[in-house]
This record gives structure tokens, C-alpha cells and sequence, in this order.
């Protein structure tokens, strides 16, 4: 945590810098004006969806092993969500004047699309992480022994008056229900509309009409990946073997292999497409994945991130907490880096050439300070997963007990 | 009993306090008002009439005491030279034609332009491209400024209407209100706009210049830029920067409306459609449906070869992998 606090400070210190001289502290340029930030931000969105997937999508229809998870899940979307939000300033070249976009905010601009869903998402993040908390923070209130009368306090006002009632508690299952229903819609929107803010211009690469379930099925995979590597470390940290059990880890790598088949699809299509055609500008984009500059990262992105990972996946063994964890890494690693596979390479292929200009216009490579502000949000969230996770139970305490007690029945 | 006759005394004086009051306040009011209302009689006749000249070029009268300065005021509402850049001229529709066949690469388009605008040497608002379409194509050089399109990406996608498009045909952008997203720059397929990612070239001398929206000076850190058809000189009857520079009578410059253009070398002035029909004339990219403002002529009988050692540069955009 302290390693954590003092790595964050470090990162913000390379903002301020960035602040004060500029984004020119960065290796982007008029032909690559988007670059890691915008990755970055495309993968938070994205990670971020992990929350409609397994609340929302395996709760309604009617996927109780999900339960124990439905917590963890919530977490991290509400973490990335709302980090996502900082990540995107981070880009900003006046980020003093973000206001302008709530003063001048123009309809057409699928930026302010992106920002109302954004924040409409965050929003109800927290309501789906806080309604079904209420019982568990009466259990919290009630049952922790050693407990600071402050935070005894802050449970019991936070529970609100939750006393267990056969009437609070149909409140709470019919609350749940409607934001189960009420968040897919926007978790679709937000990355949708993420995707359209590529898809939206004419440049080779963005072009496309498959962008937005391109995108939403990308996040699912990095959002599985996620909650992998957060099941992993909370059931070994703290003890949880009992409610997160091997069956779980078997059947969310089952839902990686699913997710990650119909990613594959889409990228099938995505990359087949144009690679068939090979229509002038096309061609140079295609050709700099495929053999060019960044073959080297699309093929370990490919193969790393997605074929290898499915592959192994098939086998029962690798379903296993370890070797899962182990995949679910590469996987997760491999999303980050998909993404900079969208944003950079495109930017790099506009339609007319780029002459007159630096060579450090016509390639891109990140700087330090660049690197730095772009591990800051992760860090972020690593701080705001592990702070949460210390004060509210990890494991939804009162749906899980209900469960179990479903199932011996 | 005595209480009883006590009281109406009482009653009255105050009564007679409360209508004392009522007539010295009304009296108060009605006076200020008589005062006001002569005041305001002797403004008007005693007022001066003066002529101002409004922002369609005409001439009106008016009282002296109607005339009010336009400050200039940081929060929210525009400066003079803010609005004025945002409504445009009256009436105008601004072309460009460009000229292939005449272009041999002296540049001093680009550098009356950076000159003009305070920037960079790496940045350009025109930048002469080198290209070849095919392998057996000959190669040619074309100047490239923004196409000033009618149908402009780049302010579609503006979250906050900082580059917008003026009644005259002119995209311009407003550097007080841009947030620096570089949205536009990902929408323009021209690749015409520019990003000021350090602090501007001039930026400690102009420190307190007024910003013009028509000239983009001062430039801004954090804020975009891009070729503006030289909005101040063309207010001013002027033609742009680029056009005047011309050495070699590339550029003509003027009004789809009256159907003229001007080369900004020869200053011969000639009919605009006729220009293009004649010529062959056509718009970069047209499939993208951007409608560009900036017409090209090919490069056909070209008296001055293509310079060999270009020819590298030229072809790299072609093969590239």
C-alpha cells in the first residue's frame, strides 16, 4: 500500500511536469496525436464493463455460481469507470478549460456522448455496488468484534436502518433488479460510443461499421481477465477458499474461452476484410500490422493475447487458480496492448504523407513522462480496489449465505 | 372606562404618524420621478448624434449616450474580435484554386504563412507535398493547405464549438475556447490541423496581445492551429498570405459568389467555374463527402521538372509498409 501511495506520487509528479511544459513531453506529434493516454483510456472503459458482464448479464439469467462474485466484479467496474474519467484529462491539452465542455458542449460530438454515458455508468456502478451491500454492512456493523466506533458508526449509517425485514429485503432484491436491467443498456453505450470515437472519421483502420461490438466484446475479454487476477489474489489473501472455489475459477476460464472466441471473431472480420482487398490506403495499414513495423506487436497480441490463451484454455488442467491466473495475465496484458494496436498504427497512416516534419512526427515512441502518467490510473485503481476491499466485505456476505442455502435445500 | 377614551387617542397619532409617512414618501417618489423624467427629456434633446459603422459596413446615426464600449470580458461571452471571427463576412464564399501544373516547390507559400501565423518551422498550415499516385504516374508537387471543407469532420466532432465553419465558407478555430482534445486532428483525413504541444513560438512577447481568431495570434500552448485563408487579410479586401507570396502564379483566391478568383502572382482576376472547366479542375478526396473549398488544377504540361532528388520522398508514400 505504502509502496503503492509513494509510486503514485512519483507518477503525478511527471503530470505536473507535463503540466507545466506541455504535452510536447510526450513522443506524440501532428500525425500521432493519440496515442498511450487514448489506449489507456479505451482500456479502462473497456475493463470497466466487467461489472454489467457478471452482475447484470450471468445474475439475470439466472447464473447463481456467479454470486460471490458479483462484489469483486462491481469493484473493479466502479474503479476503472471512474479512473477512466481522470485518464482522459490526462490527454487534454488545456485540461484547465474542462469545464468548457459542460458550458459550449456540442450534441454532435461524440465526446460529449462519451462523457454523459461515462458518468451515467459511474453512477450506477455505485448504486449496483451499494444496494446489495446494504445487508452486508448491517452484518459488518453487527458482527466485526475489534471495530473503531467511527467506522461502527459509519456502517450503521450506511446501512440505513437495515434491520433484515421480509420488506427491506424485497426492496433491496427488486432495486438490485431494475439497475441489473438498467446497466447493460448503458455499459453498451459507453463502449459504443467509446468505439465511435474512432469509427466517426474517415481514417483507415477506424473506418468501420463492426467498431462497437468490435469493442464491447474486446472489453468482456479484459474484464474476465480482471476478475481472474482479482479472484486469485483475494481468495489466497484472504482466506477465501471456501466461497471461491475451483469450480468458480473452472467456470469463469470456461467464459474467457467463450468471450475470447467471439473477440476472435470479431477480429477475424476486423482484419480479414480489408486484408482481402487491400485497397490502397488500406494496404500500408494492413501491411505495417501484418509484416511492417508493428508486426512484432500485433502477432503477440494475436497469438498471446488471444489464440494461445483460447487454446489452452480447452484443457481442464489450465483452468486451475495458478495456471488460469497465469493465462488470465498474458490475457489482460494482451488487451492493453490491442488497444494501442487500434489507436497508434492508424494515426500513423493518414491519407496524405507526412513530410516536412521531424522524424519523431512520423513514428511514434511513448517517453518516460508519458509511461509514467499512463501507470498513474492503474495504480489508482490498484489503491482504490485494495481500499475498498478492506472496508466492505469482498464476497457478497448476505446473497451468498442465501445461495448456499438454496442449494442444500 | 379611561382606558377605553385612552385608547383612540393613541389610535390616532399613530395613524396620523403612519399618513405623514405615506405622503413624505410618495412625495419623495413622485419628485425623483419629475427630476428623472426632466433629466431624461434634457438628455434627448441635448444629446449629441454621432455615426458609427456597424459590422455589415454601414453607416447609421445614433445618439452619443446609446453608445456603449464593447469590453472585452473573460468569462463566458466573446470578445469583439472573437464574434467578429465567428460571423465572417456578408455575402462571401470563399474559394481557393491551386494550380499543380505551376508549383515547383519554392515554398514561399510556407514561409509567408508561418511568418503570418508566429509558428514553428515544423509547423505548417500549407505544406508543399511531394506525391505520386502510381508507379508510372509522374510525380508533381502539391501545396496543401486546409480544404476549408463545406462539410467539415473536424467541426463535427468539436465537443465544445472551438473550430466551427463561418457563413463566408472559412473553418476557423477559436484558441480561448479549444480544451485540446485533438479530436479534429483524428477527423481531418487532410491531416491539415497542427497542435501547439510546447509553449508558441512568441509566446513571452505576446504575452498581452489581444487574441484575433482571424489571425490565430498569439498562438496558444495546448490549443490547435491550422491555415485560417488568412480570415484578417481577406476582411481587410486583401488576399491571403500564402497567395501573395506565390512566385510562381500557383494560387488564385476570391469568391464562388461572384464567380471570380484572383492569382495572388499575376493578379490577373478570372472566372472562377470557367477557370475550373477549362483546366480540369477537381477537390481532393471527394468520395469522403467533405466538400472542400480548396480546388485543384492537374498537373498537366508542366514547364519545370520534377526536382530528381524529391523523387525518393515522393514514391515513399506509395510503397510504404
Amino acid at each position: 500500500m505504502a509502496f503503492l501511495t509513494l509510486s503514485l506520487f512519483v507518477c503525478l509528479g511527471a503530470y505536473v511536469y507535463q503540466l507545466n511544459k506541455g504535452l510536447v513531453v510526450t513522443g506524440l506529434g501532428d500525425y500521432v496525436s493519440w496515442g498511450m493516454y487514448i489506449s489507456n483510456f479505451v482500456f479502462f472503459v473497456a475493463t470497466s464493463l466487467i461489472g454489467m458482464l457478471i452482475s447484470a448479464v450471468l445474475g439475470l439469467s439466472g447464473q447463481k455460481w456467479a454470486t460471490p462474485l458479483a462484489r469483486m466484479a462491481e469493484i473493479i467496474a466502479l474503479a476503472f469507470a471512474a479512473v477512466a474519467g481522470l485518464v482522459i484529462v490526462s490527454d487534454m491539452g488545456r485540461p484547465d478549460r474542462l469545464l468548457n465542455v459542460f458550458i459550449h458542449g456540442r450534441i454532435q460530438s461524440p465526446i460529449v456522448w462519451d462523457i454523459t454515458v461515462v458518468t451515467v455508468y459511474v453512477l450506477i456502478s455505485t448504486l449496483f455496488l451499494y444496494i446489495p451491500l446494504i445487508p452486508d454492512l448491517k452484518i459488518c456493523h453487527d458482527k466485526i468484534e475489534k471495530l473503531h466506533p467511527i467506522a461502527r458508526k459509519a456502517y450503521k449509517l450506511l446501512s440505513l436502518n437495515y434491520t433484515g425485514s421480509h420488506e427491506q429485503d424485497l426492496i433491496i432484491k427488486k432495486l438490485t433488479r431494475a439497475i441489473a436491467i438498467f446497466i447493460i443498456p448503458v455499459a453498451f453505450a459507453i463502449h459504443t460510443v467509446t468505439s465511435w470515437l474512432f469509427a466517426n472519421t474517415s481514417r483507415v483502420g477506424w473506418d468501420s461499421t463492426i467498431f462497437g461490438p468490435y469493442f464491447i466484446t474486446g472489453a468482456f475479454v479484459s474484464g474476465t481477465s480482471a476478475i481472474v487476477i482479482a479472484m486469485y489474489f483475494f481468495r489466497t489473501n484472504y482466506k477465501l477458499q471456501e466461497y471461491i472455489t475451483l469450480e468458480h475459477f473452472d467456470k469463469i476460464g470456461k467464459l474467457l474461452v467463450l468471450v475470447s472466441l467471439v473477440y476472435l471473431y470479431f477480429n477475424l472480420n476486423e482484419y480479414m476484410v480489408p486484408g482481402y482487398k487491400m485497397k490502397k490506403f488500406d494496404a500500408r495499414h494492413i501491411n505495417a500490422l501484418f509484416t511492417g513495423a508493428h508486426a512484432f506487436l500485433f502477432w503477440s497480441v494475436q497469438l498471446g493475447g488471444l489464440i494461445i490463451p483460447i487454446t489452452l484454455l480447452i484443457f481442464n488442467k489450465m483452468r486451475k487458480p495458478l495456471p488460469l491466473l497465469i493465462i488470465a495475465c498474458c490475457v489482460f496484458v494482451g488487451g492493453w496492448f490491442k488497444r494501442y494496436i487500434i489507436v497508434v498504427p492508424t494515426m500513423e497512416h493518414p491519407y496524405l504523407p507526412i513530410q516536412n516534419v521531424p522524424l519523431n512526427f512520423k513514428v511514434y515512441s511513448p517517453t518516460l513522462v508519458e509511461i509514467l502518467i499512463t501507470i498513474a490510473p492503474m495504480i489508482l485503481v490498484l489503491l482504490i480496489v485494495s481500499t475498498l476491499a478492506k472496508i466492505i466485505p469482498i464476497v457478497p456476505i448476505q446473497e451468498t449465505i442465501e445461495e448456499l442455502e438454496e442449494s442444500h435445500d | 372606562m379611561v382606558e377605553n377614551e385612552e385608547q383612540p387617542k393613541k389610535r390616532t397619532r399613530r395613524e396620523f404618524l403612519q399618513q405623514l409617512g405615506i405622503v413624505g414618501i410618495g412625495s419623495a417618489l413622485g419628485g425623483s420621478a419629475i427630476l428623472a423624467a426632466l433629466n431624461y427629456d434634457k438628455s434627448k434633446t441635448d444629446g449629441q448624434r454621432v455615426r458609427v459603422l456597424t459590422a455589415q459596413n454601414e453607416l447609421h446615426e445614433i445618439n452619443k449616450d446609446d453608445l456603449h464600449k464593447v469590453l472585452p470580458s473573460k468569462h463566458g461571452k466573446l470578445t469583439y474580435l472573437q464574434q467578429q471571427g465567428r460571423d465572417g463576412l456578408e455575402g462571401k464564399r470563399f474559394v481557393m484554386v491551386i494550380d499543380l501544373s505551376k508549383c515547383q516547390n519554392a515554398r514561399k507559400c510556407m514561409a509567408a504563412c508561418q511568418n503570418a501565423h508566429h509558428l514553428r518551422p515544423e509547423q505548417h498550415h500549407i505544406n508543399v507535398l511531394k506525391m505520386e499516385e502510381t508507379e508510372n504516374t509522374p510525380p508533381y508537387y502539391m501545396p496543401k493547405p486546409c480544404q476549408h471543407c463545406d462539410n467539415p469532420p473536424c467541426v463535427a466532432v468539436c465537443p465544445v464549438d472551438a473550430t466551427f465553419k463561418r457563413q463566408d465558407g472559412i473553418v476557423l478555430i477559436d484558441n480561448e475556447r479549444c480544451i485540446g482534445c485533438r479530436f479534429c486532428i483524428a477527423a481531418c483525413p487532410y491531416s491539415a490541423r497542427i497542435f501547439n504541444w510546447a509553449e508558441p513560438l512568441n509566446a513571452q512577447v505576446e504575452k498581452d496581445v489581444e487574441y484575433n481568431v482571424e489571425l490565430n495570434v498569439p498562438q496558444k500552448k495546448g490549443t490547435i492551429s491550422k491555415c485560417l485563408f488568412s480570415a484578417d487579410q481577406v476582411r481587410l479586401g486583401k488576399l491571403p498570405y500564402c497567395v501573395s507570396a506565390c512566385p510562381n502564379g500557383v494560387y488564385y483566391f476570391g469568391d464562388e459568389n461572384e464567380d471570380t478568383v484572383t492569382n495572388g502572382t499575376t493578379k490577373e482576376t478570372v472566372r472562377f467555374k470557367k477557370l475550373l472547366e477549362d483546366n480540369g479542375g477537381y477537390t481532393l478526396m471527394p468520395e469522403l463527402g467533405t466538400k472542400p473549398r480548396v480546388y485543384y488544377l492537374p498537373p498537366k504540361g508542366k514547364t519545370v521538372p520534377f526536382n530528381e532528388q524529391d523523387r525518393e520522398e515522393a514514391s515513399e508514400h506509395l510503397h510504404h509498409s
